[in-house]
């Protein structure tokens, strides 16, 4: 009998691979495993609207959680044996896969001393995470988020929607810093303008207390009083459990382009935990923590997985992610991170909406828009081809729907 | 023909669907969605992938 798929990882990249298994005709056997007890569900609302008590759990469930495919949640995956093509599981437990997916996905980045052993700390990443920092908000506390990233900046913005005392902070200059100086010097008058207290350029020493949090400790000295801390300090990806299987992890399993581990028969990953070449990237791999990621690759991984060698695809999708705080919507397109400079190549005559280009070594890479989510087909359209940005200055102009002429302050990244 | 479903109580206007099937949905005046309810066959499989790429899950496609 053949042996089964066994895909580890039931959240969006998991469950969209086993999808696209039975969509693309597979009728074998596949296994789906999740570390988590709950039905797969979709995450950005757990910072924003679920958060903010707005949407109830049910509402998070992803559709079609209900492929048919055997189910194991609540089980997590210790160890990959890829020899024997065998995984370990908590339990002790072991399974013989014929193909493998890997979409184990990310957690949150722990705080250098954890545990700290003070009540009132939480991170946020799962929905149980969510339900418990919502119960601590209802009673009104004093919040303190320790990093300015996305889910720092979106845990903020709904902590004021709240109206919660909120002090957001980070060792870096600006909110945002994966997005360049411009966007963060942005984003950091939009939280100043909504009654948010900026601690920038401040590294935290610790968290003081007795059995509950009362302060953050910041390295000048002082500290904020708080009674409730969101350590939100970026994710890792779950790959610890592939540490002795001699898969390349950096972190992320290292995969070819067209998602396949490389240096490994039958073994694919997708989403958060998935490192591949994407051609943007020059030769480089790289690895994105966002919904359209998981959510595509899932279904890529999948598909080549049953196709022969010579018949995969590479992935090669333009990322996109987003972040909503408050009524400013950020999109990204490209790979903002790579980008060396960011300038503003269009903006709506009141300022309120506009397009920042990334370039690197002249060319463009990434597009971040504030509230101008028309506009950004433009710019996906041309991402791929990475064009040198005069060019996509000179197309800016000639498009008579672009929001209007820049300032043209150019910003380095 | 197949019938295309927007929750507009969930879009957020990312135009993730837009850009997938653009003959299908487009954003309008003040950023808002419009979109053809019912489509032709031939462009069922883009809605669909429009409804895969909605981050707000707020498409669904009637078979």
């Amino acid at each position: 009998m053949a042996r089964p798929i066994v895909i580890v990882g039931a959240s969006l990249a998991g469950l969209r691979a086993a999808q696209a298994l039975r969509n693309g005709g597979h009728e074998g056997e596949v296994i789906l495993v999740g570390a988590e007890a709950h039905a797969p569900y979709t995450r950005p609302p757990l910072s924003k609207e679920l958060l903010a008590g707005v949407q109830e759990p049910e509402q998070a469930a992803l559709p079609g959680g209900k492929v048919d495919v055997e189910w194991r949640l609540g089980t997590t995956a210790t160890a990959l044996d890829l020899e024997r093509r065998q995984i370990t599981f908590e339990d002790g437990e072991r399974l013989t896969y014929g193909k493998l997916l890997i979409a184990t996905g990310a957690r949150p980045r722990r705080w250098p001393g954890d545990p700290i052993g003070l009540d009132g700390i939480f991170m946020l990443r799962d929905l149980d995470d969510a339900l418990a920092l919502r119960a601590a908000f209802a009673t009104g506390p004093r919040l303190a988020v320790v990093g300015a990233g996305f889910i720092g900046c979106e845990v903020a913005a709904t902590a004021r929607k709240l109206g919660l005392d909120v002090t957001l902070i980070d060792i870096a200059p600006q909110p945002m810093t994966a997005l360049g100086p411009a966007v963060g010097a942005r984003c950091a008058e939009l939280h100043r303008a909504h009654g948010v207290e900026l601690r920038l350029g401040a590294g935290v020493d610790g968290f003081e207390g007795d059995g509950r949090l009362e302060a953050v400790r910041l390295a000048d000295g002082t500290s904020v009083d708080a009674d409730v801390a969101v350590v939100a300090l970026g994710a890792v990806p779950n790959t610890d459990w592939l540490a002795d299987s001699g898969l390349e992890l950096q972190p992320g399993v290292v995969c070819d382009a067209t998602l396949a581990a490389r240096d490994a028969e039958d073994v694919f990953c997708a989403g958060d935990a998935a490192a591949w070449p994407h051609p943007m990237a020059e030769g480089g791999v790289i690895r994105i923590e966002h919904w359209t990621n998981a959510a595509e690759q899932g279904p890529a991984a999948a598909r080549n997985l049953l196709a022969a060698p010579a018949q995969r695809t590479p992935y090669a999708a333009v990322p996109y992610f987003w972040s909503d705080q408050y009524d400013l919507k950020i999109q990204v397109v490209g790979l903002a991170g790579q980008a060396q400079r960011m300038r503003v190549l269009e903006a709506a005559p009141d300022g309120g909406r506009l397009v920042l280009g990334g370039e690197r070594d002249g060319r463009l890479v990434a597009a971040v828009g504030f509230n101008a989510p028309r506009r950004l087909p433009f710019y996906r359209g041309r991402l791929a081809g990475m064009p040198p940005i005069e060019d996509v200055i000179a197309a800016v102009a000639a498009d008579e729907k672009a929001l209007g002429d820049p300032a043209g302050a150019t910003v380095p990244a | 023909m197949t019938k295309v479903h927007v929750d507009m109580n969930l879009c957020q206007s990312h135009g993730e669907c837009t850009y997938v099937a653009p003959e299908i949905f487009e954003l309008g005046d003040d950023d808002v969605l419009v979109w053809k309810e019912e489509v032709d066959p031939s462009l069922r499989e883009k809605a669909r992938e429009a409804a895969d790429v909605c981050p707000m899950l707020a498409i669904r496609v009637e078979e």
